[in-house]
């Protein structure tokens, strides 16, 4: 299945990548990361992914570091 | 727990090359330098150019380019990439060579260095990311800043009786002979990434095949200099700043040289 | 022995620059320099290298840090207000360590001043009128051949210390022509595979990449790189001083001054000397590194130091900090392009002769006292 994986150590919860996915699959988790930024999470269950990148091409910080279709 | 199943999947998205392993970008949430920072380094590794590219880093919060390439870099002062620029290609015909500015950098204090470079048509390529003010010293005006816009040295919105008027700084590139392809795009919304890297990437070809100068101008976020959330700063590229600094390709004679 | 060619000062400069090697000119009209410019557009071309005429002096000291990173032989040229343009770059050359160099051809000031020939700039080129500790390696020539073999040390000491160096002419030394010999280019660049911006290559020869970026902002990383350059600083002051002394061992008058000056000092010097009064001349050839140590061992036993420039009197300061107190140092100083002649230097040593060394010359004329010898010319007070 399609899938996301995100470096959430380069999150800065801009939530750009929220707006863009068209499954609307990604979401800002209340977990921090080191620098104690929240960070993105993507809701896997339904495995809605179709591995679009949309998220990965908006990402400013390449977060999202790698996609799979 | 995210199951591992990369293998049947095909990799469609990963980080490039030209950007280091351990990079750490000192940017804002939200800020565009971060996502064409990354488009400039896929361009690189998809012309396969990174062994003989040479970023000339300019001043503002574009300089942190020189932290995360695994390129060599030279260093400009303040609104004088373009001079180093055309030094580094002058000595080195054959190297790639481009300058990465801001609009403080290219359309302010360094708009003079950019429209000679342009008239004498070095064969460089100059990205020039627009936010429409200074973001490195704090959100403070700059020559692209469009009337209205609230910064720290506009508190009450740009006024042209007190401030003048934004600088279109592509327009003016056009206007030079030497400057063979001009593009204004955004990094507002996944299509308008994709447009931008096509630019870069026909800005890179056009000096690859020596054609002369090339000049794209991005027109990108920044959210703590526009006082407005990521997400809402995409909107204000959109809504605003697109109405004043147009997009689209302002100058392409490249296909006709060729 | 190559023979001698009537030639200007200013284009025997740019015909030394492009026999050491040099690939990239950048420069910008102004007097009095002009002819380095023009000679260029001609040359450069012929050769396939490198000719710009920038859109202002500010861009071509850019051109040429550009130029300079990737390893390549690059200089620039001009004067005084528009080397004022220069500074920001020189100071960030010194820091990201990139051996540009600039010559220039002094003109009067402050401010536009005029076209006329003036040493106005010593500070400018020595003091450093860009930001921060740094230092620009500054070679003075007082004759049109000593251009020329400073023109190649300048390139020399630019790539052996990764640092600006300058070349200081005045308006003079640049407008008047003299035999010249142009001797061949004969020092080797230092190599600058080492350090230079040139890519990163591919495959087995790719290398990591080069930073060679004046902002330092992460850690102490400022402090390490100003005490590294402060290191290179003392290397060049021990290794690099340059200076000439003439008939300054036995003098009781010793004059310093740099450039024309010197020539005109020298003549000086050697009239005085017929008059007998025993004056010598030390000419510092490396303004930066000042030959300080040099100065004050000069300066051991002289009745006065007698330091004659073109300006208010700026490498007098420096002059007075080396000899440290040894003697006394006296000035003599025209400004706003007025030259000083050598009759004006003779009254002057007069009058220092008979202030500290009580010889009141009685007679200018030497063959009136000819019967008696030279010292019996005066009455001992």
């Amino acid at each position: 299945m399609p899938n996301i994986v995100i470096d959430k150590e380069k999150c800065k919860a801009c939530g750009i990548c929220v707006s863009v996915c068209p499954k609307k699959l990604i979401d800002i988790g209340n977990l921090t990361n080191s620098s104690g930024s929240r960070y993105a999470i993507v809701n896997t269950k339904e495995n809605a992914c179709i591995g679009c990148a949309l998220c990965a091409i908006s990402c400013p910080d390449i977060a999202i570091k790698e996609v799979y279709k | 727990m995210l199951k591992e199943i990369k293998k049947e999947n095909k990799l469609v998205f990963s980080r490039p090359k030209t950007i280091q392993e351990n990079y750490d970008y000192p940017f804002c949430a939200g800020c565009g330098h971060g996502v064409v920072l990354r488009l400039i380094a896929e361009v690189i590794d998809e012309l396969g150019i990174q062994g003989k590219t040479i970023a000339i880093a300019s001043v503002g919060c574009s300089i942190s380019m020189e932290k995360f390439y695994d390129l060599d870099i030279v260093g400009s002062s303040h609104g004088r990439a373009p001079c180093v620029a055309t030094g580094v290609k002058r000595a080195k015909p054959d190297r790639i060579v481009f300058t990465y500015q801001g609009d403080g950098d290219a359309a302010t204090i360094g708009m003079n260095e950019t429209i000679h470079t342009a008239c004498r048509g070095e064969n460089i390529t100059t990205i020039c990311i627009n936010n429409t003010n200074f973001g490195m010293t704090g959100g403070q005006a700059s020559a692209t800043s469009i009337l209205g816009q609230i910064t720290t040295t506009t508190k009450k919105g740009r006024d042209p009786k007190k401030n003048g008027y934004p600088v279109k700084i592509a327009e003016m590139v056009a206007l030079c002979d030497g400057a063979v392809y001009v593009e204004r795009t955004g990094i507002f919304n996944p299509q308008s990434i994709i447009k931008t890297k096509a630019a870069i990437k026909k800005a890179f070809l056009n000096q690859i095949n020596g054609l002369g100068f090339s000049f794209v101008e991005v027109l990108c976020a920044c959210p703590t200099g526009w006082k407005l959330s990521p997400v809402k700063s995409l909107e204000y590229i959109q809504n605003e700043i697109s109405k004043v600094h147009k997009l689209g390709i302002i100058k392409d004679i490249t296909n006709i040289t060729e | 022995m190559t023979s001698k060619i009537l030639m200007k000062g200013n284009k025997a400069i740019a015909q030394a620059a492009i026999n050491a090697g040099l690939e990239c000119y950048f420069g910008y009209p102004i007097t009095p320099q002009n002819e380095i410019g023009e000679f260029m557009s001609d040359e450069m071309p012929k050769l396939g290298r490198t000719y710009i005429s920038a859109e202002s002096e500010l861009a071509a000291v850019n051109m040429l840090i550009g130029a300079a990173s990737t390893g390549t032989l690059s200089m620039t040229s001009s004067s005084s207000c528009a080397i004022a343009l220069m500074q920001e770059a020189i100071s960030a050359m010194a820091t990201a360590e990139i051996p540009g160099v600039i010559i220039s051809v002094m003109r009067a000031g402050p401010g536009l001043g005029n076209i006329t020939p003036s040493q106005g700039d010593y500070f400018q080129a020595t003091k450093g009128g860009g930001n921060g500790d740094y230092r620009t390696i500054v070679l003075a020539p007082s004759t049109i051949n000593e251009a020329v073999e400073l023109t190649y040390k300048t390139f020399y000491l630019a790539f052996k210390y990764r640092n600006p160096a300058m070349l200081l002419a005045d308006g003079m030394l640049g407008q008047m022509m003299e035999p010249v010999e142009l001797k061949p280019f004969d020092l080797k660049i230092p190599d600058s595979s080492e350090w230079e911006a040139d890519g990163i290559g591919e495959g087995n020869n790719k290398r990591p990449f080069r930073k060679l970026v004046s902002l330092h902002m992460q850690g102490n990383d400022l402090i390490l790189l100003n005490e590294k350059l402060q290191r290179k600083y003392g290397t060049i002051q021990e290794n690099e001083v340059m200076y000439e002394k003439y008939m300054a061992d036995d003098a009781d008058i010793l004059i310093t001054a740099f450039g024309t000056v010197a020539r005109v000092a020298k003549s000086a010097v050697e009239k005085a000397r017929s008059l007998g009064i025993k004056a010598g001349l030390f000419r510092p050839i490396t303004l930066w590194p000042f030959p300080s140590e040099e100065l004050k061992d000069a300066a051991k036993g002289k009745k006065t130091i007698l330091n004659i420039e073109l300006n208010e009197g700026q490498m007098m300061l420096d002059a007075k900090a080396a000899i440290d107190g040894v003697c006394p140092i006296e000035l003599l100083s025209r400004l706003g392009g007025a030259i000083v002649k050598e009759g004006e230097i003779i009254e002057k040593i007069k009058e220092l002769s008979s202030k500290y060394t009580c010889l009141k010359v009685i007679s200018d004329n030497p063959s009136k006292n000819e019967s008696q010898d030279s010292s019996r010319g005066h009455i001992k007070c």
